[in-house]
């Protein structure tokens, strides 16, 4: 029952990582039909600089690391949305040429890094109470995994605010159900391209950070590797939904975390499994739309 | 005739394939113009070239501005709203959202929507997807009629709805064409015999006529265009 409970919460944990990368992958390709290959740069840069600021802050202290987490969101918005400024608006409604400049990006980002952090993943410290863990009906819970749990909370309650709640949110909202009609109502869709773009870079920003809590380290590599369970993610929950992010999130991760435990290390397997099996039965995703 | 329209060589391509060919005509500044044609002949297509919806070439001056080369927004931030076929509206939002996010500049006219289109008061709360196909519609008419316009693009608003929702939608344009002048793409003759005054007649991407509706529909113009009789109109 303990080993239950621990791969369930453990892999809530994994996926709220996922989550923080996956929902602005889903916005972004909702709203604008663009794959953004570059989203997994902006976590990693954001990763980066959260924790060179955070260690001089404090290294392995909790103002270091909220500090870290506040600059992480902040360039990840930031990068976020000059990368839709400078790449993606001139390339309007040119959707392949698109997605191929945030592949380029993604790839020319990660040897910049190389370049300036090097090849290897730097171990990082961390406030002493993370690396402990909390009883919970017998099972060991590693803490970091409650601190990603209740960063991913808030952020899919400050988006779904956001969307509910703005101007900005209406227009996004009905963007990703029929963007030709919202630009024939007069509305300059562009703006909301890159608001979609900074709130998916400062969630994929502080998704940056807390992946380095998770893993222990910071590498150049990281953003690669969590786009690719992100992108799977995505599928998954459907294109555009954000709520279908949130629950494939979950889904995904806990699948991950049995199959690796019990079924030996075949996560990966597993989970390409059920994005087949999905596709198969509903190729719009759990919760996706058929776009006009 | 005054014009508040003027399209001269208009071409629209949809990935590469030519759909509006050479087209050139006029939308008076009052009353209906219907834009007529055989279903495939580019009624619709020639409305979404002049919105700049798709790729399109030529000279669409509008109130005196060139604007076929503007983005569509920007066309319609002139005064110029849009009616598509198939209503279009925004099925994961409610009806009060449908409308809000149309709104533009700073008086919107609300007081329109309750008078032509009471019911959508009353489900302003109700997500529009699920609203049916005549009370889609009235949102979609809606959403153009509260904004001051000076031009409407609509672009068969009867189609596939039930004749008593017909009469409704077509007192609406009645009623919004004593205001704005509009371009309306309709099929059903009736309709177009009671709400316009000039008609122009597409055939392959081409304009082939254009004069007052009432000649047009009583000729046998009619049968060669539209391929039905005068008599199939009235039935």
């Amino acid at each position: 029952m303990s080993t239950v409970l621990l791969l369930l919460i453990t892999g809530i944990g994994l996926g709220a990582l996922y989550f923080l990368v996956a929902s602005g992958l889903s916005l972004i390709y909702g709203l604008m039909g663009v794959l953004n290959f570059a989203h997994g740069s902006f976590l990693t840069l954001a990763g980066f600089l959260g924790w060179e600021v955070g260690r001089r802050i404090g290294d392995g202290s909790w103002a270091g690391l909220l500090t870290g987490m506040l600059v992480g969101l902040v360039v990840g918005a930031v990068v976020a949305a000059l990368t839709e400024l400078i790449f993606i608006r001139p390339l309007y409604n040119r959707h392949i040429e698109q997605v191929l400049v945030t592949v380029g990006l993604g790839l020319a980002s990660v040897a910049l890094f190389e370049g300036i952090w090097g090849t290897d993943p730097i171990q990082i410290r961390l406030p002493e109470w993370l690396g402990g863990t909390t009883d919970v009906l017998g099972a060991n819970i590693p803490n970091d995994r409650w601190l990603l749990i209740a960063t991913a909370v808030v952020v899919l309650g400050l988006i779904v605010l956001f969307l509910q709640r703005t101007s900005y949110g209406l227009v996004i909202r009905a963007g990703v159900e029929n963007r030709t009609m919202v630009t024939a109502l007069g509305i300059d869709v562009r703006r909301a391209f890159t608001i979609v773009f900074a709130i998916g870079g400062a969630a994929a920003g502080l998704g940056g950070v807390l992946a380095s809590v998770y893993y222990g380290q910071v590498g150049a590599h990281q953003g690669t590797s969590l786009l690719i369970y992100a992108f799977i993610v995505t599928v998954i929950g459907g294109l555009g939904s954000l709520t279908g992010a949130a629950i494939a999130s979950v889904l995904v991760a806990v699948i991950q975390q049995f199959a690796n435990f019990y079924l030996g290390g075949t996560g990966d397997l597993a989970i390409v499994l059920a994005l087949a099996a999905v596709l198969l039965v509903r190729p719009t995703g759990l919760m996706g739309k058929v776009k006009h | 005739m005054t014009a508040i329209l003027t399209v001269r060589g208009l071409d629209a391509r949809i990935a590469g394939q030519q759909v509006v060919e050479g087209a050139s005509f006029e939308v008076a500044e009052h009353g209906v113009t219907a834009l007529l044609g055989r279903n495939g002949v580019g009624k619709s297509s020639t409305i979404k070239a002049l919105l700049g919806l798709y790729e399109r070439s030529g000279e669409v001056t509008f109130a005196g501005e060139r604007i076929d080369r503007l983005m569509t927004h920007r066309i319609v931030q002139r005064g110029i709203a849009y009616v598509p076929e198939d209503r279009e509206v925004f099925g994961g939002l409610t009806v009060e959202e449908n409308l809000r996010l149309a709104e533009r500049g700073g008086a919107p006219n609300r007081g329109i929507v309750a008078e032509l289109f009471p019911e959508l008061i009353e489900r302003a709360k109700q997500q529009a997807g699920t609203l049916s196909g005549g009370q889609q519609q009235m949102v979609s008419l809606s959403r153009a009629l509260m904004n001051d316009n000076r031009l409407l693009l609509v672009d068969e608003p009867t189609k596939g709805l039930a004749p008593l929702i017909v009469g409704t939608v077509t007192k609406a344009l009645e009623a919004a064409a004593e205001r704005t002048p509009m371009l309306l793409v309709e099929q059903n003759l009736q309709v177009v015999r009671a709400l316009a005054h000039t008609v122009i007649v597409l055939s392959g991407g081409r304009v082939v006529h254009t004069g007052p509706a009432a000649d047009f529909l009583d000729s046998d113009l009619v049968h060669r265009h539209l391929g039905v009789s005068t008599d199939e109109e009235a039935a």
